[in-house]
């Protein structure tokens, strides 16, 4: 059971369009220009995909199917888990894969979060959100900053996290947007700055808040066997997701700071059979910068409470000892719910980061964090 | 002719009604397991402890303590913008259930966990009552 997906599959294409605040096109068009990129990338043709799991808000699995012409779907499915989709995609494809339903997978996201519907009315119409709308949304507990800042606070007053840390994790983010040619912040940010940003949910700043973007990113997971071809894959390890104490609502948890990550880590790492010190470069989803700290955590790079020391001292920027979200994250690159975090993580393994590429990245980490604690995580290795 | 109502309603289930019938009487009503007696919130139809899905309705006392809390600075709804900044906090009722409302009348610098707090009720239109906390007396 613990290896039961390690080395089934691997990530064979990667495709982004241009991330923006208003896109030219339409969800399904973003959707279908990142996925023939990311066929293309993988030295497949259209007609070789037989899997596709789309984003759970947005064009369903048949418009893809339309739009790309695939005639030879064997299985669709979504994975309705917020910005812990797109990793649990992952587990979702690895599994089809082992199981000798599919050999090409394709994973997609597209949206227009910034042109179209914003995050407050996005998660009032989703269907995992209706307990919080029946008796937080009258009271006015609306949007995903008010709902998590209490997570934030109790960890500051428990634990003495403080703005600093903060600051430390969206400075880090924007200095490592700004290496990015397909990232949307490339305004220079300093503590000071993040101090000034308005608050928006206390502790929640402007600058700990993530974007919203315009934008589609896709990838292919294909079966190992059929991966050797490709260019330049890039096995899983492990993959897992977790899921918190009381999902549907973070007020009836028993404890707020412990999420589904906490669950799925030790699963992911047992699978992938390495431990914590081989992660050479880590993509954590960043829907807010107390996030960050939380899911390190969870993911056991430091004990409950000590997050904050641990991303000081620049130890999660380039050239730190666990260099984190080097596209700059959806704090500074962009929101694709965490779509962009497994793309970067591929571009690492692959030696394609470019200028913010970590010397000698062989293994690496990616999170998904959504739904109000949902939790996914994949562990990688470029294939020898 | 009053101003029109913008906050977000609730739309009561049939597991969520007693709840929102008893706040129209100004009192916090809880689900308590005919089982076991384990108490539950939000409503929902089993009990998560033995899983009976008898379900007996006990009035809370409304005193309870604060867990967590934020201060809302942005309206991310119109219904709130005259509002903010308000506080919304997370409560430990005396029941051992949790539940959220904005509290009431609170510099946000005297906010700590544990502090201890009351309900209070607003009519918020004809048909919808809403429970809000203010610091106990």
């Amino acid at each position: 059971m613990a290896d039961s997906l390690n080395g089934k599959a691997a990530i064979t294409g990667i495709g982004e369009t241009e991330y923006s605040r208003g896109a030219d096109k339409s969800s399904i068009g973003l959707m279908l220009e990142a996925s023939l990129k990311a066929i293309l990338d993988a030295g497949l043709k259209p007609q070789d995909i037989d899997g596709v799991i789309p984003y759970s808000l947005g064009p369903v699995g048949e418009e893809i199917m339309t739009g790309l012409n695939l005639t030879d779907v064997r299985f669709s499915a979504q994975t309705p888990m917020g910005g812990a989709s797109p990793v649990a995609a992952l587990q979702c494809a690895a599994a089809v894969i082992a199981a000798g339903v599919c050999n090409h997978v394709l994973v997609v996201l597209g949206r227009r979060g910034s042109s179209d519907s914003r995050v407050a009315n996005r998660i009032a119409a989703m269907p995992q959100f209706r307990q919080i709308s029946e008796f937080e949304n009258p009271i006015g507990a609306i949007a995903p900053a008010q709902l998590y800042a209490p997570m934030a606070r109790r960890h500051m007053e428990l634990y003495g996290t403080n703005e600093d840390q903060f600051a430390e994790i969206a400075v880090t983010m924007r200095e490592h947007a700004m290496l990015n040619d397909n990232a949307i912040m490339k305004k220079p940010m300093t503590v000071e700055d993040h101090h000034a940003s308005r608050m928006i949910s206390d502790p929640f700043r402007l600058f700990d808040c993530c974007l919203e973007s315009d934008g589609g990113t896709a990838v292919i997971v294909s079966a190992a066997d059929r991966a050797k071809d490709s260019r330049a894959p890039v096995t899983i390890l492990g993959v897992a997701e977790g899921h918190p104490d009381s999902p549907s609502t973070i007020t009836q948890r028993p404890d707020l700071m412990t999420l589904g990550l906490a669950k799925a880590a030790p699963r992911a790492f047992e699978m992938a059979g390495v431990k914590h010190a081989d992660i050479d470069v880590a993509q954590i989803y960043d829907c807010f910068t107390y996030m960050v700290i939380c899911e390190l955590e969870d993911l056991g790079f430091c004990k409950k409470g000590e997050g904050g020391a641990y991303v000081e001292g620049g130890r999660i920027r380039l050239g730190g000892e666990l260099p984190t979200n080097t596209h700059g994250g959806l704090l500074s690159q962009a929101h694709i719910a965490g779509m962009n975090h497994v793309y970067e993580l591929v571009r690492q393994l692959r030696g394609e980061g470019g200028a913010a590429q970590v010397a000698g990245a062989e293994i690496g980490l990616v999170t998904g964090y959504g739904d109000l604690g949902d939790g996914s995580v994949a562990i990688m290795q470029k294939a020898s | 002719m009053s101003d029109p109502y913008l906050k977000p309603l609730p739309e009561p289930s049939i597991d969520s009604l007693p709840y929102w019938e008893g706040l129209k009487d100004r009192r916090v009503m809880l689900q308590r397991c005919s089982d076991c007696r384990t108490v539950r919130h939000y409503p929902r139809p089993m009990c998560g402890e033995c899983h009976s899905m008898e379900v007996d309705w006990i009035e809370a006392s409304g005193k309870g303590r604060v867990y967590s809390w934020t201060v809302a600075h942005h309206p991310f709804h119109i219904g709130f913008k005259a509002e903010t900044p308000y506080i919304l906090a997370t409560v430990d009722l005396e029941e051992g259930v949790r539940i959220q409302s904005q509290l009431l009348d609170v510099d946000p610098a005297d906010m700590k966990i544990g502090l201890a707090v009351e309900v209070i009720f607003g009519q918020a239109t004809d048909d919808l009552v809403l429970p809000y906390f203010r610091v106990a007396k």
